[in-house]
């Protein structure tokens, strides 16, 4: 991402990029956020250039907190950006509902990155309620350009209404690339001293205010420039779009020849609606469609003020024309057009010749080669098995989410939101004094035990809960791209800070602790044996960074298959290695019917070595 | 003009860098570009794909709709089919490497991986011309597994429908790499650049 001031200047830009570009652009003082897919790249960004920029950029240990940082920053007039997904937004609910109420002084943007389809997340939640719910102003960009473009313009808003704006992105934006012309990066405003009797307090006397706020907003948005309206003046047949619906439009009106006919309104501002803007185009029309990412939001706040104003029209979308939940894309929206205008379909080549084809492979998600979750679960299914223990697993929200599949041997029974998994465990092991019969364990990552397992910990251990908790450690966060957190001593900006030992604190708590390396396989898994005979809490910590990370640092171990040992499927063994293991690096020669080692994809961990039952693989040198 | 161009493969093998790196010599050059990438979680083995979408006057959006792809590049054989059955028809032309990156229920037995004779006719038969090329090889060869990615853009470059020379790609290049780097790139962009111009090995 340039820095250069360079106004005019275009760039292919990533949305993530096009965030990071307008929050320059907006002169910010503060920048906060805990990593989440789509958008968890903006901080790392940000923290790159803070130092050269003069601002402050920071992973927070968790969405609260960063909100909470940005309030503050705001207090003495800085511009302050919180950048968090869907989920993220969700867990800052009451501060941005008590935020809201108190208001802001310098700007504050909530950039909230929506996964619809779920790409890297759990669910495809709908950012956009949040802002109705807490009466704040919401913006949508349709491109990468407006993207960048709305960052400087929410920062004015924010200030001129001294209250919170969000902007809402979805995946294609925050991934898509596409051309940036560049605007002018301003002088660092200077901070204002706060007065004995300056207050931003969240308190229900504002109520009045709050609301009229929001009015002031819509004000503005009747005016916005981020709101277009193309095609036909006072055209009958009119599509409504928000976000990235625009362009799958616009080309869907070409591909039908339909684009002088249709008028497309392309809304900008979702939050307070531009009630007059929308009702002067609604009132010429008798047909509307409306094109946005998941929920019928506006589909549903338009038909509302149709209806106060009595028109007569017919509004569809998600509830009919498009599939009520899923993602948008070219394939859904020319469908959608087709059947709002009642063309036929051309011919669109999709499987073009029709003919029989050979029978492909799916390619599910795995574990990174070498990665130590592998192990871990692998070795957590064999304890469990072993002991005929029917033990019930909870699980949380991070990589090791993937062991729910093939991957990690369908490793856990629970997963829900992020910290989750330790106070359920809790719940449901607290019924073991009741008469429930099966040994509970839980699980988080690291950096999930910073975010929210902490009160959870406490929670478990002021209850005397009879679990085993495992902590994942590997040094990370490792899923949304190795970011900062309390446990690995850096920051953002690239300075160190003192590290938070996990042990340390769990056995502050009063917690009985135990340490383990997944690798280790055999040790680890008699150890969970015991401890899952164990009476009370007991929290055991895997250790081992994760592959991609210790790639980088560590000198590679050469690791191949000795093919004089192994004999593949017929040793009795039959391919345990790839049958069960599936480390991608631990592949299959189908020539020789032997394993084999992908010297690409092999990170060099070694860890297959120690499963396969004749020592067939061989490991040599490297680090430890 | 408009030129849609799908580059797929499997997590980290660099497609989306490399197409940022195409976007971007594109861009240079005043051409309208959209790119959008498809992939899961980080970098698991799943399949990944990036849309590249170039046009001399509207920036179009980041996915091309069903069949409407001008170019597949692949980063791999069985990649390759899934993308054209898709995104293909009888006019597109495909590159890909064709080394098998073997999915996990291949692994574990229980999918079956098709014989490249196999995945070599049918890609024929569902495109105007192919070009099996042994990326990852001849990026081994010239130093470097993980450079394949940029020797397939050379050979992307090659096409009659890319509207750029290996000068275009190389002011990137010169943009984001230095010293040995830089030069590996440039020398294996120019090996899958020559490989298509001298008509590819079929
Ligand atoms: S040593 Fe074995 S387990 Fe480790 S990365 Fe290589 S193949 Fe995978
Ligand atoms: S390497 Fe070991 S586990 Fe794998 S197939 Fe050969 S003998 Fe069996």
């Amino acid at each position: 991402m340039t820095t250069k001031n360079e106004p005019g200047k275009t760039y292919l830009m990533q949305g993530n990029e096009a965030i990071v570009r307008g929050a320059l652009e907006g002169g910010v003082h503060f920048a906060s956020s805990y990593p989440g897919s789509p958008s968890s790249q903006v901080l790392g960004m940000l923290g790159h250039i803070a130092e050269d920029q003069g601002f402050r950029a920071e992973w927070s240990t968790n969405e609260t907190t960063a909100l909470q940082s940005c309030m503050g920053a705001s207090f003495a007039n800085g511009r302050a950006i919180c950048i968090v997904k869907q989920n993220g937004l969700l867990f800052h609910g009451d501060t941005i509902h008590c935020g809201a109420l108190g208001g802001v002084k310098g700007g504050l943007v909530i950039v909230s990155s929506d996964d619809p389809d779920s790409h890297s997340s759990t669910n495809e939640f709908d950012s956009r309620h949040m802002a109705v719910s807490a009466n704040i102003p919401m913006l949508e960009p349709a491109s990468v350009q407006e993207t960048k473009d709305m960052i400087p313009y929410a920062f004015e808003l924010s200030e001129e209404l001294e209250q919170m704006v969000l902007v809402r992105v979805t995946t294609r934006i925050c991934h898509g690339r596409g051309s940036v012309t560049l605007g002018e990066i301003p002088e660092k405003r200077p901070f204002t001293p706060i007065g004995l009797w300056d207050r931003m307090v969240g308190i229900n006397w504002l109520h009045g205010f709050l609301l009229e706020k929001l009015e002031r907003a819509r004000e503005a948005f009747e005016v916005s420039p981020f709101n277009h309206y193309t095609g036909k003046e006072d055209a009958d047949k009119l599509i409504i779009t928000g976000g990235t619906g625009m362009k799958y439009v616009q080309e869907a009106l070409e591909e039908y020849g339909a684009d002088g006919e249709v008028g497309v309104l392309s809304l900008g501002c979702l939050w307070p609606l531009p009630e007059k803007l929308i009702l002067k185009h609604l009132s010429k029309a008798s047909k509307v469609l409306v094109v946005e990412e998941v929920d019928p939001f506006l589909e549903e706040h338009i038909s509302a003020i149709a209806g106060k104003a009595r028109l007569n029209v017919e509004i569809q979308g998600r509830a009919d024309l498009i599939p009520p939940i899923g993602e948008l894309n070219p394939e859904v929206v020319f469908k959608a057009v087709r059947e709002y205008l009642g063309v036929e379909p051309k011919c669109c080549g999709e499987g073009c010749p029709a003919m029989e084809g050979v029978n492909i492979p799916a390619r599910e998600l795995t574990f990174c080669a070498g990665c130590p979750h592998r192990a871990s679960f692998f070795i957590l299914k064999q304890a469990l098995r072993q002991e005929g223990h029917k033990g019930v697993v909870m699980g949380d929200i991070g990589c090791y989410t993937m062991a729910g599949q093939r991957a990690g041997q369908y490793g856990y029974h629970f997963m829900s939101c992020m910290g989750s998994g330790i106070s359920a465990a809790e719940g449901l092991g607290q019924l073991t004094n009741y008469g429930f019969d099966q040994p509970v364990v839980s699980l988080c990552g690291d950096s999930t035990f910073f975010h929210s397992v902490v009160p959870g910990l406490i929670n478990a251990k002021m209850n005397e809960a009879n679990i085993l908790h495992i902590v994942l450690d590997n040094s990370a966060t490792a899923m949304t791209g190795f970011q900062p957190h309390p446990g690995t001593g850096q920051t953002a900006m690239g300075f160190d800070t003192e590290k938070i030992s996990i042990t340390a604190l769990c056995e502050s708590l009063g917690c009985r602790v135990w340490r383990a390396d997944p690798f280790d396989v055999e040790n680890t898994k008699n150890l969970i044996c015991e401890l899952i005979g164990m009476k009370g809490l007991k929290v055991l910590i895997l250790e081992q960074p994760c592959a991609t990370l210790a790639a980088k640092t560590r000198e590679k171990k050469k690791v191949w298959v000795d093919t004089d040992i192994c004999r593949g499927s017929n040793c009795g063994c039959d391919g345990y290695c790839s049958r069960v293991w599936g480390c991608p690096g631990n592949i299959w020669d189908f020539e020789k019917n032997c394993a084999a080692i992908d010297e690409v994809v092999c990170v060099g961990c070694g860890a297959c070595a120690s499963i396969c039952p004749s020592g067939a693989i061989k490991v040599e040198g490297g680090d430890a | 003009m408009m030129t849609n161009v799908v580059i797929c493969g499997i997590g980290g093998q660099g497609n989306i860098l490399a197409s940022g790196l195409m976007g971007s010599a594109l861009v240079e050059m005043g051409y309208k570009v959209a790119v959008g990438e498809t992939y899961g979680a980080s970098q698991r083995g799943g399949s990944v794909m990036s849309h590249l979408r170039v046009s001399d006057d509207v920036e179009r959006g980041v996915l091309i709709p069903h069949g409407k792809a001008d170019v597949v590049v692949a980063f791999e054989p069985v990649e390759a089919l899934r993308i054209l059955r898709v995104y293909g028809n009888p006019e597109t032309k495909v590159i890909y490497d064709t080394r098998p990156a073997y999915p996990l229920g291949v692994l574990i037995g229980e999918d079956e991986y098709p014989s490249l004779e196999d995945i070599d006719a049918e890609i024929k038969a569902r495109s105007s011309i192919s070009y099996p090329l042994p990326a990852t090889e001849m990026a081994v060869e010239a130093g470097n597994a993980k450079v394949a990615n940029i020797l397939m853009m050379g050979a992307l470059a090659a096409l009659d429908e890319m509207p750029l020379g290996p000068d275009d790609f190389f002011k990137v290049l010169e943009q984001n790499f230095h010293g040995k780097a830089l030069e590996l790139n440039k020398d294996v962009f120019m090996v899958g650049y020559r490989h298509i111009k001298e008509g590819g090995v079929k």
